[in-house]
């Protein structure tokens, strides 16, 4: 027997292990933000002996509270990749060969400046600036704006754009991660679409508190992984019919009458009228006064009068005269009777949907058991835009959360807008309960100013930001002889809101010369000839593309940076390398992609933990110097010296309106002033001093009904996110779309092209529509019977995660998944080798056979899959064997009609509609290997070979962490 | 052979909450970051970046389906020592490295001693050690032991690294040990288990079966009747007072 405390066995001594319980955890800790991922959470860095020993999530966070994720856990990995690329790269061989020569970064900038400057002194407009996964678009953006060409976006147009725009131009803030359901009160979920895209770490807190809570949370997606497989209720949907599901929920709440009308009349534009004068340019137009403001029907006075006026009587339905004769009819009459209609009714979607009308009905009931009979009211008085008082808030605690899965169709713009329809029916926009504003928003609609580019001249700065929200015709960029302003062609009648600009046409177009030739194409950040394109392989053949009359390349330059040996950077002339996230300063800002909450406005930075130790530049460094060599208004002085010594101090001093800057936090000279004040010389300091973010919370009364809340405008107001204090009221029905509609119809100075009119006079419908994704309309359903999409594991983020040492033991390969049932009536077994074939390709993949999907549905993880040779992996590496990218057999266009070749994607804002993937899926031959393989691209010039063992141990040498396996 | 100390009262161990854990492996790969930097360092990983990758973990994640069709349930599963009170991997160790602590009751391998004979990943039914071929010794969740009693570590983070990360607060740490302790009453509210029972090694840790949704109340008012009259039913909202 053994005496565990004295280690003796029958006489014999066991050593016993000692441990120290309590060994210094590191030499020091620095607080930054990931760069995992979207999320931006906060993490606090470890080192010891200089190394990396651990990072975790930084409790006080407003964004993470203190967790985190697998890609933040494995952040050491990615820092100390061996795909990181090490000193500036000059292109020797072919475009794609990945033939490349060291350079200094003297001669890189200098070959930089040559391209750029001549470009500026000619023609602007032949710079494309286009940044992917990029979290600094408010500077990026503006470097396009000082230099002068309308050619800028960053990713959000293959991303989220439909959400954006959907939400901007009807709720005045948006699903993506710019608002949240009220995760402490609500007590019913309905999410559409979500695995993983955006906002990832609080989806996932948020989660646990609402279940803890005993709410119901039902998902809505083909596919049940990720958050899908804790939900209380599943609905497996047919992908693309997300929004005839929730107009069938309309119908049925409209049909029992269990709507909001009070909410409806005093935040929404219900009672607005609506003028009915087919065949007139009036058509369709609010009926407004003499000082342009709406009118509504007044029961009480019997006339039309300002929509605003306090206390006036609303009339909801019924047609009215206007004091000019015209007949008018509230929003609400038009909406109601239009989804009254039959067409919605459960029955005659469920089919369509995949989801029994039964269910529909029960969903719909529930949803209004809870908005109504399980209403909330908070003890707190609030003040509302009209002076009034009211003693409680009211809350409707039914929430929506929606994302890619919405957002990547061709109908996802209007699907979007139908769940906000939704929202604003039941009264559960920003109330207790329901689904909530993140600060900044809400934001005036549309949510900023028109997009400028117009006009662009030589050495001359734009008169406004490239990317826009544009109110009518009048805003698009399209020039005097109807061609395009952008390379793009984002805010042509090809895709008129569309956001964030269409940086999946730029390569197409910029090689087609249409709508005009480039000179250089400068992208950082996007891996657009693998996984960020749709076709990769069309993309990467016209990246290297020549012209065959004169021996040069269609596109004359390509510049590129990134931090890693991406499959782009073999198309790059000149690569700029990036450092990696814990090597820099960065700025979360305010006038980007904030981290704010429902409580108020936040934003934060990052810090160098790390010096580099390879000659590498943060990009964003190195877009300040190029822009004082090019002598850029605002990058350089009245005499000529730089502006700014670096990115950081940019962010200090950088002023983008008096008083606002990059970082709302601790402005003035004393660091005192919240949102609005003069630069702080030590802003930077007291961030990190306060865990590298800076929060700010409205006070109570502030926190609901923001969009009519007096305390919340004032307070967002002062803090300069906002301009006006007026109410922002809710768009049901939306004009600026009908202004579309209205020039399809032949009114106003700017009218689509012929072979624009229908298309744009059919979606341009100001009241929420649904229609068949365009993909599956085109093709045989008999040929191509399956409906395919892709989903983001947890533990990786695009390709950045398929090459880290610890997340590609996760996911090292991937399959096709497909239902068991469906699988099986092909003949098709488990493990079995097939052949996802499209309208335009096949992909070879090995299927894993599943219950949990949609039966028409097949699927996959996206970005995986990567090219030989790419990002310093082994060429029997399985990312190259057999993982795959669905992008292969997805096209950029659909199938030519009457002549004319449309983009795949939605016709309203040009989001890239990579979810109407239809496919046919047939057994393949038994060789174990994915299918296609480009060629292998070769390592770049000072990249060494990975170590074949990693004993990563931040308290051991690094000679020892690794043994070379040449 | 190696023998059980006397059960002391402290049983220290997780509470793994099946209801909420998404499968997002953040636990797994805080284990892994926090582990190899500590007490067991390296955790090594052969082939990084090559086929065949693999390393050494000491948490995983597992997903699989239960019931077929629209009924089957997609769960994640996480998966690390249980720290049995009559752990079968100490028992069969030859040479006394494999032990289980009287002070907490937390299963250890000490790497001194341990000489790579595998015979205690034989043993646990679990699967839950991972034998380092490179290091040759066995490695196996220590419940962060240089985390929990850590004095430089502020008080309410002195847990294991997958507690602290978990985005989903599917994880709990205490003393399974003290029946008023919270993982006991959570335990107990809950329903918690132990995984495979009739093995009879009595693990610590415990899992908490998802939450059934109560099935849905009748809706409190029934949907109407279709409308009827002029208008599509419209005329119903014609009179209705409202004010803005």
């Amino acid at each position: 027997m053994t005496d565990a405390a004295s280690g003796r066995t029958s006489g014999f001594t066991r050593p016993v292990e000692r441990i120290d319980p309590s060994p210094p955890v590191s030499d020091s800790v620095k607080p930054t933000t990931c760069y995992m991922c979207a999320c931006r959470c906060g993490i606090r860095v470890h080192l010891q002996d200089g190394r990396i020993r651990y990072i975790e999530g930084n409790p006080d966070h407003p964004v993470n509270r203190g967790v985190i994720c697998a890609k933040g856990s494995a952040g050491i990995m990615q820092h100390y990749s061996p795909a990181r690329l090490s000193k500036p790269l000059l292109r020797v061989g072919e475009r794609g060969a990945g033939d490349f020569k060291e350079i200094e970064w003297e001669e890189a900038l200098s070959l930089a400046t040559e391209w750029l400057g001549r470009i500026r002194a000619t023609e602007p407009r032949k710079l494309a600036l286009f940044t992917g996964r990029d979290q600094s678009q408010s500077f990026t953006g503006w470097w396009a704006k000082q230099f002068g060409t309308p050619n800028f976006a960053a990713h959000g147009g293959f991303c989220s754009v439909n959400m954006a725009a959907a939400g901007l131009y009807s709720i005045a803030g948006s699903f993506w991660e710019f608002g949240e359901p009220d995760w402490e009160r609500t007590k019913y979920l309905l999410m559409f679409g979500v695995a993983e895209d955006h906002d990832s770490n609080p989806i996932k807190i948020g989660l646990a508190k609402l279940k803890g809570r005993g709410a119901k949370f039902v998902s809505v997606n083909p596919v049940k992984t990720g958050y899908s497989a804790i939900a209380d209720e599943f609905v497996g949907i047919r992908p693309g019919t997300d929004g005839l599901f929730v107009l069938a929920l309309v119908h049925e709440l409209l049909r029992a009458d269990r709507i909001d009308l009070d909410f409806l009349v005093r935040y929404t534009n219900a009672a607005w009228l609506v003028i009915h004068a087919p065949g007139t340019e009036r058509d369709g137009l609010f009926a407004r006064d003499d000082k342009g403001r709406p009118l509504a029907w007044d029961r009480t006075t019997g006339a039309a009068i300002d929509a605003a006026t306090p206390g006036m009587a609303p009339q909801v339905v019924g047609e009215v005269r206007l004091a000019d004769g015209t007949a008018a009819y509230p929003v609400f009459h038009k909406l109601a009777e239009r989804y009254l209609d039959g067409a919605y009714a459960p029955e005659a979607v469920a089919t369509r949907c995949g989801v029994s009308a039964e269910s529909i009905r029960r969903i719909a009931a529930e949803i209004a058991d809870v908005a109504f009979d399980q209403a909330i009211e908070l003890d707190q008085p609030w003040t509302d835009t009209a002076g009034r008082t009211h003693p409680k808030m009211l809350g409707r605690p039914v929430a929506m959360h929606a994302m890619r899965g919405i957002s990547a169709h061709s109908n996802g713009f209007h699907t979007c807008r139908a769940i906000h329809l939704l929202q604003m029916l039941l009264g559960a926009v920003d109330t207790p309960g329901s689904w909530r504003y993140k600060s900044p928003f809400p934001k005036p609609i549309p949510g900023g100013p028109p997009p400028a580019g117009k006009g662009a001249k030589p050495d001359t700065m734009l008169g406004g930001m490239p990317l826009g929200s544009p109110r009518g015709p009048e805003d698009l960029l399209i020039e005097a002889d109807g061609g395009a302003v952008r390379i793009d062609k984002a805010f042509t009648w090809d895709a008129p809101m569309a956001l964030h600009g269409m940086m999946h046409t730029v390569i197409a177009n910029a090689h087609a010369g249409d709508p005009y030739k480039i000179d250089t194409l400068f992208m950082y950040m996007a891996n657009m000839a693998w996984n960020s394109s749709m076709n990769p392989g069309e993309a990467a053949r016209m990246l290297a593309d020549k012209d065959p009359a004169t021996g040069a390349y269609r596109i004359p330059h390509v510049i590129y940076s990134d931090a890693y040996s991406s499959e782009m950077v073999a198309y790059a002339d000149l690569v700029f390398p990036d450092t990696t996230y814990l090597e820099r300063w960065d700025c979360v800002s305010l006038l980007d992609r904030p981290i704010g909450s429902p409580e108020g406005p936040a934003d934060s930075i990052r810090q160098p933990i790390l010096p580099p130790d390879r000659d590498v530049r943060p990009f964003q460094d190195v877009l300040v110097e190029l822009g004082a060599r090019l002598k850029l208004p605002g990058f350089v002085t009245e005499t000529g010296a730089p502006t700014y010594k670096s990115y950081a101090d940019y962010i200090v001093n950088h002023q983008r309106r008096p008083g606002v800057g990059p970082l709302a936090g601790f402005r003035g000279a004393d660091g005192s002033a919240d949102g609005v004040g003069a630069p702080n010389p030590d802003q930077l300091q007291r961030y990190v001093a306060n865990g590298a973010f800076w929060s700010y919370h409205h006070p109570p009364e502030a926190l609901y009904y923001k969009h009519a809340n007096a305390a919340y405008l004032a307070d967002a107001k002062r803090l300069g996110l906002i301009d006006s204090t007026d109410q922002i009221v809710l768009q049901l029905y939306s004009e600026p779309l009908q202004k579309f509609r209205l020039a399809a119809e032949g009114f106003g100075p700017v009218q689509p092209p012929e072979s624009h009119r229908a298309r744009i006079r059919q979606y341009f419908d100001p009241l929420p529509i649904w229609y068949v994704p365009f993909e599956q309309a085109a093709v045989s359903q008999a040929a191509y019977p399956l409906h395919a999409i892709t989903q983001r594991p947890m533990a990786m983020y695009h390709s950045w995660h398929s090459q880290n040492a610890w997340l590609r033991q996760i996911y090292g390969d991937n399959r096709l998944y497909m239902n068991r049932a469906t699988a099986h009536a092909l003949g098709i077994a488990d493990d079995d080798w097939v052949w996802a074939i499209s309208r335009t390709g096949r992909v070879k993949a090995r299927v894993r056979l599943m219950e949990g999907v949609n039966p028409d549905t097949v699927w996959t993880w996206n970005a995986i899959g990567k090219r030989r040779g790419a990002w310093n992996l082994s060429a029997d590496a399985p990312e190259s064997r057999k993982g795959f990218l669905l992008n292969h057999v997805i096209s950029e266009f659909l199938p030519p009609e009457d002549g004319l070749r449309h983009a795949n994607a939605d016709p309203v804002t040009g989001q890239a509609a990579w979810y109407d993937l239809r496919v046919r899926v047939e057994k393949a031959d038994a060789r174990e290997e994915t299918d296609p393989h480009p060629v292998a691209i070769g390592r770049p010039p000072g990249q060494k070979r990975p170590p074949g063992i990693l004993r990563y141990a931040a308290s051991l040498p690094p000679a020892s962490s690794s043994s070379g396996a040449e | 052979m190696t023998s059980i100390p006397a059960p002391g009262g402290k049983k220290l161990g997780l509470v793994i909450d099946l209801d909420t854990c998404v499968g997002c492996h953040a636990c797994a790969v805080n284990c892994k970051e926090w582990n190899t930097s500590g007490h067991t360092a390296p955790l090594t990983d052969f082939h990084p970046y090559e086929a065949q990758q693999d390393g050494v973990w000491l948490n995983r994640v597992h997903t699989y389906e239960a019931g077929t069709g629209t009924e089957s349930r997609t769960v994640h599963f996480p998966r690390s020592c249980l720290h049995c009170e009559e752990p079968a991997c100490v028992t069969v160790c030859p040479t006394g490295a494999s032990y289980k602590r009287a002070e907490d009751g937390i299963v250890l391998v000490n790497a001194d001693i341990c000489i790579g004979c595998k015979l205690c990943s034989w043993a646990c039914p679990y699967g839950a050690r991972e034998f380092d071929q490179d290091q040759g010794v066995m490695r196996k969740c220590t419940l962060c032991v240089d985390r929990i009693y850590n004095e430089n570590i502020v008080e309410e983070e002195r847990v294991p690294a997958c507690v602290k990360a978990c985005p989903a607060h599917a994880r709990h740490f205490g003393d399974l040990g003290d029946a008023t302790s919270e993982v006991s009453l959570l335990v107990a509210a809950r329903g918690g288990y132990d995984l495979m029972p009739e093995m009879g090694y009595k693990p610590v840790n415990k899992y908490l079966p998802p939450r059934r949704h109560a099935a849905p109340a009748a809706p409190a008012r029934p949907a109407e009747p279709p409308p009827t009259g002029t208008a599509g039913g419209l005329l119903r909202w014609i009179d209705r007072a409202l004010s803005r």
